[in-house]
């Protein structure tokens, strides 16, 4: 069982600042984290493993201080790892991210499954698991809490609504899954260690072949036009009152001059 | 369970050589002026419109207008000509019916087809779907086969005065910043809209439009997941995109018994319960209830944060609900600041009152 996972260097974004004067996000002293997501993807990959044996390969595209995302997926215990770094690629969107990961992918000898976070928490796209299966020609099951995998087929539960879906499928499959699927293990400090003399593959924009004949952003449909802050809530009130009674009411007061009940 | 899986027929642009789908550039320059008009997916679920389709139709009648072009929606399902004349009187000028058999259940393969065959046939300027769970799946999927770019989540539609696109506006980075987006060399421009952000339009049963089907192109093999099985995990409703009012408990309520308040309150006004991140992973309630971040992302008339400190990530999830009201005994949490109506106190003292106050009011 050849198992790809697909992972992302984002930035905390619980410490993440927007300035507004100058409409920029303030990245500096910011850590970057392997994308939250991406983690649970890493700890089904090794799950799945440790049931069915082979190997468990991290992919990721970005800088080339990526590379420290996918020593702490090595860590978690990952066999192999592939940066795919160039700066050909800055810029790309969902699409070129997308088509360039597809084709790293594509590089390597054989891939089953391929499991990618539900989305990443900077961009929180949800577009670029889909567009990679679309890229390979593969199917793909997204929001999947469960995974079972029985010979050449997968049986998965796929997060709906009101509950969840099962859903058969054969393989290559690409899922992606969500924090309910599991708890990422932490590494240990031997194994951090260790991690860190590994030696990752670097993948450059010309190895992704002709499958990406516009990589980064001239291959990339959409375009940032602005961004801006959020417009704040109006600061509420607290309602005061002598007991719990009484500040229900006055709640109720409002609500219904307000005609919300 | 031995299930070959065919990459050949459909997408898999690198999969052999000279593409047959997803070349992804035929779309781009000067075809551009060949792609008119606004298509918006009304999703159907056993044959029941879900609200965002009408949701979506509010928003694409405006854009349309403003472009001076035709709105049409799309229905895909196994039985489903029958909900088009609900989405003309809702502002559909024409409504594309694939039908058939093969669409009884959503797969990402059958959808994906109907989806690539109706843009082919239509050729519209600008498609918007519902950010659904399957909304979700199947946007990016034909965006990518399409090869034209795709803004997701959106929470603001406009046109963009100097080019006349499409202005995508979606948050981004938790909630923290909005982005604004242009597709401008690609078509059609995609985008998926989150649910509760548009008001669903008024029927107007005189309205008339045109019904196109068109016929499915799905062949034995082109579907390659199979659902085994639906399961519902919460007993009553918990559609918490849909919902109007949302009743939320955090770890601030002691424990999972408290949740039987909150369910009171929701059932009173007929709204349905969430929860924080916290109390999901302490497993008082299951996941399918969490809003946030990493849960569900959420816009009703009515949010009660009822001991809910208010982590940012929280707030990502609820912050764009129209009235929130926050019941919390630590008068420092963050949750205050968002909240319109603040209550200091026990929510476990409040809520019984709450709920019987306003079910006096309501007769219920």
């Amino acid at each position: 069982m050849e198992i790809v996972v697909c992972v992302k260097q984002v930035p905390d974004t619980t410490e993440i600042r927007f300035d507004s004067g100058t409409n920029t996000l303030i990245r500096e002293g910011v850590p970057g984290i392997v994308n939250p997501f991406d983690k649970n993807a890493v700890e089904a990959a090794l799950q799945l493993r440790e049931k069915t044996g082979g190997k468990v390969t991290v992919v990721t595209m970005g800088p080339p201080q990526a590379k420290n995302a996918l020593k702490e997926c090595i860590a978690m215990g990952a066999d192999e790892a592939v940066l795919v770094s160039d700066r050909a690629l800055a810029g790309a969107d969902a699409l070129a991210t997308s088509r360039a990961l597809a084709a790293a992918i594509r590089a390597l000898e054989r891939y089953d499954l391929i499991i990618c976070g539900r989305q990443a928490i900077d961009g929180d796209t949800a577009q670029v698991g889909p567009g990679i299966a679309e890229c390979l020609g593969i199917p793909q099951v997204t929001c999947v809490q469960k995974i079972e995998l029985d010979g050449t087929a997968a049986r998965v539960e796929r997060e709906t609504e009101e509950g969840y879906d099962v859903v058969e499928s054969g393989m290559p499959l690409l899922v992606t899954v969500g924090k309910g699927i599991n708890v990422p293990r932490y590494p240990t400090v031997r194994d951090t260690m260790k991690a860190n003399r590994k030696e990752i593959a670097v993948m450059a924009a010309a190895e992704l072949q002709a499958c990406v004949r516009k990589p980064g952003l001239g291959g990339s449909p959409v375009r940032v036009r602005k961004i801006s802050a959020p417009p704040p809530r109006a600061q509420g009130e607290v309602i005061q009152a002598e007991s719990a009674a009484e500040a229900v009411d006055a709640l109720l007061r409002k609500l219904s001059d307000r005609k919300v009940i | 369970m031995a299930l070959a899986v065919n990459t050949e027929k459909r997408g898999g642009e690198c999969a052999a050589g000279a593409p047959e789908r997803g070349a992804g550039e035929k779309t781009v320059g000067k075809d551009k002026a060949e792609y008119r008009g606004v298509l918006v997916y009304a999703e159907q679920d056993r044959g029941k419109l879900k609200n965002v389709g009408y949701e979506l139709l509010s928003a694409g009648r405006k854009l349309a207008d403003a472009l001076g072009q035709e709105l049409a929606a799309l229905v895909i399902g196994e039985d489903v000509a029958g909900l088009a004349p609900a989405l003309i009187a809702r502002g559909a000028d024409k409504v594309y019916v694939v039908e058939g058999p093969e669409y009884g259940a959503y797969s990402t393969d059958g959808y994906a087809i109907a989806m690539e065959d109706v843009v082919g046939a239509c050729r519209p300027s600008a498609v918007l779907i519902g950010a659904t769970n399957d909304g979700r799946d199947l946007a990016p999927r034909v965006s990518c086969r399409l090869g034209t770019g795709l803004v997701a989540d959106c929470i603001e539609l406009g046109v963009d005065e100097e080019t006349g696109l499409v202005a995508w506006t979606r948050p981004a980075f938790g909630g923290r910043i909005l982005a604004t987006a242009l597709c401008p060399e690609h078509r059609p421009q995609m985008g998926t809209v989150r649910p509760r952000i548009f008001q669903r339009p008024e029927a107007d049963a005189a309205r008339t439009g045109q019904v196109i089907r068109v016929a499915s192109k799905v062949q034995s093999g082109d579907i390659r997941t199979r659902l085994l099985e639906t399961v519902q995990v919460c007993a009553a409703g918990c559609n918490l995109e849909e919902a109007d009012v949302i009743v939320s408990g955090g770890r601030g309520l002691g424990g999972a018994e408290a949740f039987a308040l909150l369910q009171n309150l929701a059932d009173t006004l007929g709204g349905t319960v969430g929860a924080s991140r916290a109390v999901v992973d302490a497993g008082w309630i299951p996941a399918v209830h969490q809003v946030g971040q990493t849960g569900k992302t959420v816009g009703p008339k009515i949010y009660f944060a009822c001991g809910i400190s208010g982590a940012v990530q929280h707030l990502a999830g609820m912050s764009s609900s129209d009235i929130i009201i926050a019941i919390n005994k630590d008068p420092d949490a963050p949750i205050f600041k968002v909240a319109d109506y603040g209550i200091v106190g026990d929510a476990l003292e409040i809520l019984p009152l709450l709920t019987a106050k306003i079910g006096k009011m309501l007769n219920r």
